[in-house]
């Protein structure tokens, strides 16, 4: 006689906090476009993840890979340019598998960014304000320049790890919560990697599938996570061509659209995701007004409560 | 004496390739009015269809957080200098 397992009540024990990343649920938003027939519109709750973010998924891949083919290790310690939930996700990370973390971010990151950063033991490199998330970008590339060996630099705009994880995860996870029945996906790009691999992968497991970016439609934005491509440098991993479309969303509209699903829907997330959601809504209306049925998705990258609160402390700049 | 208005590097495009800029105005507000002034695609920028700053753009007279003093009615010094920093971090 086989001896009887225990009935499991919930989930078995995990190794390490860093496998509880992704497997996000899909949530199908009720009120907001729910005027539309025959049009669903599902939202990838990416706030979720330990780290609270989207960011977790790519930052754990760029890690992992470069462990396990050694241009990791010991002697190395993690550098990238990062103000914000990529600069979470990797300290995090970094703090889990043992690995040494330095992240160089414009100085006038609110002191609570910094104290996250710092909570989970990353160094923290500050570079010039004005220059924004671009001049982060410059200094870590001298960093490295000057001290090849020191460093691991994973460059979140140009490694092909983080659309990787977009790939084989989030769009593995969509298709199957739909069983492959997904008309429209929407993104916003920041590095480009959620938009660019998730519609790599969703192609292949939902055919006929069309993929659009949400792009703010200013250079200087409050859409936080989010880049203005004619006025930033243009991530190597972001290749346009792959794309069905692209949607330029102004500030108001996103944050407009932040507040409505925290109001409608008890989802209090960033403007990044208000954003997503009004990029969403357009497709969903088009598709209804053609006569079209089918799933929407899009993703909530954070929750709202990274945004304004903390900064409103900083009375003085601390340059 | 005049003050200098700091743009960041994203806005230098609206501001004739410029970040620096040498401006007069007794309030913040009109500091930023001469610098719009004389670049009509940078006022937008910075405000909003009621002339009031937009709350992702931080507007610091040395090193001041306008928002903590009058907004845009705070008294300019002479000599300041007023900084526009984006409120957001990015990626
Ligand atoms: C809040 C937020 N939204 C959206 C994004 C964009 O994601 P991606 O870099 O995959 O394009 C990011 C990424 O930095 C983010 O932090």
């Amino acid at each position: 006689m086989t001896a009887l397992r225990p009935l499991r009540h919930g989930a078995a024990p995990v190794e390490t906090v860093a496998r509880l990343v992704g497997s996000t649920p899909l949530v199908r938003l009720r009120r907001i476009g729910a005027e539309l027939p025959g049009v669903r519109l599902y939202v990838k709750c990416e706030f979720m993840n330990p780290g609270g973010s989207v960011k977790d998924r790519p930052a754990l891949r760029m890690i992992e890979t470069a462990l396990r083919d050694g241009r990791l290790g010991p002697g190395r310690t993690l550098v990238d340019s990062t103000s914000g939930n990529t600069g979470v996700a990797y300290a995090w990370i970094c703090a889990a598998l043992g690995v040494r973390c330095a992240l160089v971010m414009p100085r006038n990151v609110s002191a609570a960014r910094k104290r996250i950063a710092q909570a989970f033991g990353a160094e923290l490199v500050f570079s010039d304000p004005l220059e924004g998330s671009d001049g982060a970008i410059r200094q870590v590339r001298e960093l490295v320049a000057q001290e090849p060996d020191r460093w691991f630099y994973p460059d979140q705009y140009g490694n092909p790890e983080n659309p990787r994880a977009h790939e084989l995860g989030t769009a593995v996870e969509i298709a199957e919560a739909l069983d492959g029945q997904v008309a429209a996906f929407v993104a916003g790009i920041g590095t480009s990697g959620t938009v660019m691999g998730t519609s790599r992968g969703l192609r292949a497991l939902a055919p006929g599938v069309r993929c659009h970016a949400v792009e703010p439609a200013e250079p200087l934005h409050g859409l936080e996570g989010l880049k203005h491509m004619e006025s930033s440098i243009v991530p190597a991993i972001y290749d346009e061509a792959e794309l069905d479309g692209k949607i330029s969303m102004p500030t108001a509209e996103g944050w407009a659209m932040a507040e409505r699903l925290g109001r409608e829907e008890g989802l209090r997330v960033g403007h990044s995701s208000g954003a997503a959601v009004a990029g969403a809504l357009q497709v969903a209306e088009r598709m209804a007004a053609a006569g079209e049925r089918g799933n929407v998705v899009t993703v909530l990258p954070d929750r709202a409560d990274r945004y304004f609160e903390p900064r409103r402390w900083d009375r003085r700049i601390t340059w | 004496m005049p003050v200098t208005l700091r743009l960041p590097a994203v806005l230098a495009k609206a501001a004739g390739g410029k970040t620096v800029h040498e401006a007069r105005g007794a309030t913040v507000g009109e500091v930023v009015g001469d610098v719009a002034g004389r670049f009509p695609e940078l006022g937008p920028r910075l405000r909003d269809a009621k002339g009031e700053p937009y709350p992702y753009v931080i507007f610091y007279l040395d090193d001041e957080d306008i928002r903590f003093q009058q907004g845009f009615a705070t008294p300019v010094p002479d000599g300041a200098e007023i900084v526009v920093v984006p409120a957001i971090a990015g990626g």
